[in-house]
């Protein structure tokens, strides 16, 4: 019997059960479009992660100082300057602050640093001008606005030459930055930047415990890094009080993250597909039972027992892999709702679906195997007595 | 004159029914002539069921020689069994056994398929098996849309299709009321005078009447003519 016929007669018999063929099915559509939504949107999340952290730079190198006894000093900042393909550094000190302008405060995130901050984190100022070196002599009470932060204090209005309350203190509203959007809790739009010494007192440490660097080019960064090693190894001889890392580093770390949350994702859905699977055997098993007299009448006139299996394996793989094009199709449908609706990114991957199509094809065979052997071995005249 | 169709030599069957050992077929020696018409008789439990299957080569006996056309089918495997009867058999059964979901045509065209015979010759030959039992007009029907008598006739034509060397009746007229058994059993005999060894199963004397020699069988024994009945 050649294959063509046998398809034919699978899709006859399929069609004659057109409701039980389609709940059938429907496990293995599941299956298969949440495999294929799922991961695209993992690697869609994936993809505006490496994107925002490309946003910073490529250039860019975290220095972050563990070690609170033997402090990080500015003469040790100076030493890191020298180091060869290093273009510029931005020591930093965090804290979280009150911020008030009249009635209204918020609390923020604030970041004293220097004039370098600017390009070393690729900011841009929207309005007025950032911190000085000469502002950070002096230790200048002098305050720059992420957008955000401007917008809640101020409204539309112009925060420029205005002053605001730090922690009680006065301070001036020199500029006001871009919005940048941020990635990972930190946003620029919703912190406030004072001169690197001024925040020194406010926060009364003299302790450096971040600092960023900027490499000359892509080519150095990591010449840059194996410099700053260096100079920072020198402070502290263990390696655990402190790290260097670049964004390539931060952005593998994202990787794996999203990487292991996109296999957890499929994972899940494959795990449907197989339901779905054991879906189509359990119907297949009803199948064989029902058509036992057809199965008998078919071996009287001549089917052997290889007849009889392919037709059912054909019909099962058949069955799956007609789930399998509507799980696809329904998959695709869902990811454009996805991204129309919600915005986000959904990054679909041929490989993933033809993946998961195959795998929808070779769960048919599988889980058909069983039934059809089990129609196979039905004896002609046990199965022609069959009522 | 004319050369043997079937011979079965000394044939034996038993079945185990609890604790009894049942003798389906006990020492049964029959020989069929090509172009013969035999009817073999025999009340329910009689082992006729059992002598049926065996020359349908449906199942295998437990010892004795089976040759059918020339070839020894007793010791053949499984498969070697499905191609004697899809080549050498045709089965006309009681309740016609057609599947439901196919046409009067799709039906008749199934041994074929499964000899391997394309498409077009398939339909052809199918169709002039129709037209032989008189129904070719009904070729796109499903069996539910047509009548018992019809349905046999179907059936019949399937069994013709692949020209076998015996046809085998299993009560051909247990389910049709007594005028289309009279057509159905014209039809018989209309194709044994063409040629074609029939062996037909019957319960029913008058049925078995029609036949050109009969055998009864009983408790698994056989016998020329109207024996036990």
């Amino acid at each position: 019997m050649n294959l063509l016929t046998s398809i034919n007669m699978a899709l006859r018999n399929i069609r004659a059960n057109k409701t039980r063929a389609f709940l059938t099915m429907l496990g293995i559509i599941i299956g298969v479009s949440s495999v294929i939504v799922l991961v695209a949107i993992g690697q869609g999340s994936s993809k505006s992660v490496a994107d925002s952290v490309n946003s910073l730079g490529t250039n860019l190198i975290t220095v972050n100082i563990m070690n609170t006894d033997t402090p990080y000093t500015m003469d040790d900042i100076g030493q890191v300057q020298k180091v060869y393909g290093v273009k510029s550094i931005s020591p930093v000190l965090t804290g979280r602050v009150t911020v008030q302008n009249g009635s209204t405060s918020t609390q923020v995130a604030l970041t004293g640093t220097n004039a370098d901050y600017l390009t070393t984190r690729q900011l841009s100022v929207g309005d007025g001008r950032f911190i000085s070196t000469i502002d950070d002599q002096y230790r200048q009470k002098e305050v720059v606005l992420g957008s955000q932060v401007a917008q809640t204090l101020f409204g539309s209005a112009s925060p420029v030459n205005q002053s605001v309350l730090i922690n009680g203190n006065r301070y001036n509203v020199i500029g006001v930055l871009n919005t940048k959007g941020g990635s990972m809790g930190q946003s620029s739009d919703q912190s406030v930047f004072i001169p690197f010494s001024t925040a020194q007192r406010l926060l009364q440490t003299t302790h450096i415990t971040q600092f960023y660097a900027q490499a000359d080019n892509q080519q150095d960064v990591n010449i840059a890094m194996a410099g700053i090693q260096r100079a920072v190894g020198q402070v502290y001889s263990n390696t655990d009080d402190y790290t260097v890392i670049n964004q390539q580093d931060v952005m593998n770390a994202m990787d794996s993250v999203t990487q292991t949350m996109t296999m957890l994702l499929g994972g899940i859905a494959g795990i449907s597909l197989l339901v779905g699977g054991i879906g189509i055997m359990n119907i297949m098993f009803v199948s064989v039972t029902e058509r036992t007299r057809e199965i008998g009448i078919r071996k009287a006139i001549g089917a052997k027992r290889r007849d009889i299996l392919l037709q059912f394996l054909i019909e099962s793989t058949v069955l799956s892999m007609i789930g399998g094009l509507c799980g696809v199709a329904i998959g695709l449908l869902a990811g454009w709702i996805y991204t129309t609706v919600t915005g986000g990114l959904a990054v679909y991957s041929i490989t993933v679906i033809v993946f998961a199509f195959l795998f929808s094809a070779l769960i048919g065979i599988i889980f058909g195997v069983f039934p059809a052997n089990k129609a196979s071995k039905l004896s002609p005249i046990e199965a022609l007595r069959f009522e | 004159m004319t050369e043997t169709m079937i011979s079965l030599k000394k044939i034996e069957k038993t079945y185990k029914m609890g604790q009894n050992t049942v003798h389906a077929l006990d020492h049964v020696s029959l020989s069929i002539e090509e172009g013969d018409f035999v009817s073999i008789v025999g009340p329910s439990g009689s082992g006729k069921s059992t002598l049926m299957n065996t020359m349908g080569c449906l199942d295998h006996p437990d010892s004795g020689e089976y040759v059918l056309g020339g070839s020894h089918v007793d010791s053949l495997k499984d498969w070697q069994l499905a191609d004697i009867r899809n080549q050498k058999i045709g089965f006309i059964f009681q309740n016609f056994n057609l599947l439901g979901k196919l046409t009067a045509l799709e039906n008749v065209e199934l041994p074929l398929i499964y000899r391997g015979t394309k498409a077009k010759e398939r339909r052809e030959q199918a169709m002039a098996s129709l037209a032989q039992v008189g129904i070719e007009e009904r070729a796109e029907h499903l069996p539910n849309q047509l009548s018992g008598g019809q349905q046999q006739r179907v059936a019949i034509a399937r069994a013709l299709v692949g020209q076998p060397s015996i046809l085998l009746a299993d009560e051909p007229t247990g389910a049709l009321d007594s005028r289309t058994s009279e057509e159905i059993m014209d039809l018989l005999i209309a194709l044994n005078k063409e040629g074609r060894t029939i062996i037909l199963i019957t319960h029913d004397l008058h049925v078995a009447r029609k036949a050109k020699r009969t055998v009864s069988i009983s408790d698994g024994k056989l016998y020329e003519g109207e024996h036990v009945l």
